[in-house]
């Protein structure tokens, strides 16, 4: 996903002379590609998280799209007053750039997991939280936040990630027309049971309902702020059975996103029933072991 | 108005807001009334009828606490009529109680404290990076230097050769519960600035002449970030509130004020 981001990120910045990227101190052998080509509209902002949010925020007060790259809770948690407070108080065009999501550094510690960020993110006002599940969806987002007015979090994982929306794999592959706050249908089959997830986990599940021929439809999120109400209204008219997948932290993460609005839904009478829905999330806890992401996810249990 | 009537003036409205919006931090906006008052007067290229005029110095007020000789400052200048002061804190008011960039002048908006050094070195890189001529200012407190993110970026602006980017650091000695060199001491702060590779001057941050002269010495083609630490006095000008640690957060009474505002006659 970090090399479909900064490829497309390069070709916006052909187009558009106001793309700076900033990184600290964190991209080697990934951002170098931005930086020879764009030396002046580049920075390396060193170790120091707080401060790089500021001057980002200060770049794009004066006109720039502002690109902060970094992995894993580097960007967010150790400097989420700036990006409150800088940016978006200021709805600055200032997009946060995460690699590493959930367990994606699996074996390099809890403090590396990048397992709360979306809770984070997702309560602060003007923020669109992105969290895309493959390449395709990380350049079509990488496109839309050239163009967007305000400020963005791009949930990343690593690298290698496999490709979701291919032919063989899926019938809606089409995302040229991908707007923010769309949702993705993967696999649809009109099942009784759909499976809602988020990143690139959406990968594993699709491998599994194809491969065990499961009795679900998929559904990708690439963005968990917004989603658009009538798209999720729609989906959840048609399921009596919710299944939501994330890697991140049960808490305040996507599947609670998803409850809240189903329950705004119900309340407000624009859907008649409620369906059942089961949150397959980390389970309030630290790991304390060595694990990839593969074994890290299916501790958690992560998996249908 | 000469710039002693105008800081003169800057610290009657200060008083006045605080009393009447029974709010806080009124020996803060008092310490750096001068500096304000230099600034906007003989240093800084703005232009009231013009907020935005795109050659403007711009200002971050860090230690947006004190808002109130900010927002005195800028009503003074001309920015918005004074009479607008009068909503200061008051329900509904966007004169809120940390400066507030939604009013005309303000250029950022502050009050957790730290936030405005890097996003000043932020603007100042834009600038720079676009060939352009306008300064940046920055005003943060002693005290507000606690914050890591001051080192941050005071790192950042020597490394960047940050040269338009001029810091004021309001040295009045006290923070909210004590004495600074109680509490996190920073002395030698002029040492410790020109081992970041920055240059210093320590001026008396109530001599109106100093202040100009020291300010008119930023040179925008050193290639270093440069910093003026005024030794100030916390509440300066009111004499039963100055270096009085209660004031930085008991608004004065109305028989105060009055007091207050007779010795600032």
């Amino acid at each position: 996903m970090r090399t479909a981001f900064i490829n497309q990120l390069v070709k916006e910045a052909e187009k558009n002379e106001k793309i700076f990227l900033i990184v600290g101190d964190l991209g080697y052998n990934v951002v170098e590609v931005f930086e020879k080509k764009y030396p002046e509209r580049f920075l390396n902002a060193g170790i120091a998280e707080q401060n790089m949010i500021g001057v980002a925020s200060g770049l794009a007060m004066q006109g720039y799209i502002v690109y902060v790259y970094s992995i894993g809770n580097f960007p967010t948690l150790r400097c989420i007053e700036q990006i409150r407070n800088d940016v978006a108080y200021h709805s600055l065009n200032v997009r946060i750039v995460s690699v590493g999501a959930g367990y994606a550094y699996g074996s390099l510690g809890a403090s590396h997991h990048t397992t709360e960020d979306i809770g984070v993110m997702r309560t602060i006002p003007n923020m669109v939280v992105c969290s895309p599940c493959d390449p395709i969806e990380t350049v079509k987002i990488t496109s839309l936040s050239a163009v967007h007015e305000g400020p963005m979090y791009i949930r990343l994982g690593k690298a290698g990630e496999k490709e979701v929306h291919v032919d063989q794999y899926s019938k809606f592959n089409r995302l040229d027309s991908l707007d923010i706050g769309d949702i993705i249908p993967v696999i649809k089959n009109n099942e009784n049971i759909a499976v809602l997830a988020t990143g690139s986990i959406v990968y594993s599940l699709q491998r599994a309902i194809i491969d065990t021929k499961l009795s679900y439809d998929l559904y990708s999120f690439p963005f968990i702020k917004p989603i658009i109400i009538e798209k999720l209204k729609n989906i959840v008219s048609n399921y009596a059975n919710i299944i939501c997948f994330e890697e991140h932290q049960k808490s305040a993460g996507f599947g609670s996103a998803i409850i809240e609005q189903v329950n705004d839904l119900y309340a407000m009478g624009t859907i008649n029933s409620y369906p059942k829905i089961i949150r397959k999330a980390i389970n309030d806890e630290f790991i304390y072991e060595v694990g990839d992401q593969t074994s890290l996810r299916k501790k958690e249990q992560l998996s249908l | 108005m000469k710039t002693e009537l105008f800081a003169k003036q800057i610290r009657r409205k200060s008083l006045e807001m605080v009393n009447h919006a029974n709010a806080s931090h009124v020996a803060g906006a008092l310490s750096i009334a001068d500096v304000l008052a230099v600034l906007y007067n003989s240093i800084m290229n703005i232009d009231p009828e013009n907020p935005l005029m795109e050659e403007r110095d711009y200002l971050i007020y860090s230690k947006g606490h004190t808002c109130v000789a900010l927002y005195a400052a800028l009503a003074l200048k001309g920015f918005y009529p004074v009479s607008d002061l009068d909503t200061y804190g008051k329900k509904g008011s966007p004169f809120i109680s940390h400066v507030s960039s939604k009013i005309p002048g303000v250029e950022f908006s502050t009050g957790s404290l730290g936030h405005g050094l890097p996003l000043a070195c932020g603007l100042a890189l834009a600038f720079k990076r676009q060939k352009k001529k306008n300064n940046v200012y920055c005003v943060v407190g002693d005290g507000e230097m606690d914050e890591g993110s001051n080192w941050e970026a005071m790192l950042f602006a020597c490394q960047n050769g940050l040269d338009n980017l001029c810091l004021i650091v309001d040295v009045n000695k006290l923070q909210a519960m004590g004495k600074t060199v109680d509490i996190l001491d920073l002395e030698n702060i002029t040492a410790k600035f020109e081992a970041f590779g920055w240059i210093c001057r320590r001026i008396d941050g109530h001599n109106l002449a100093e202040i100009e002269k020291s300010l008119s010495l930023f040179s925008t083609s050193s290639g270093k970030p440069f910093a003026v630490i005024c030794d100030t006095i916390k509440g300066k000008g009111v004499s039963f509130m100055e270096g009085e640690l209660r004031y930085h957060y008991a608004p004065p009474t109305d028989t105060q004020l009055q007091e207050a505002l007779n010795e600032l006659n």
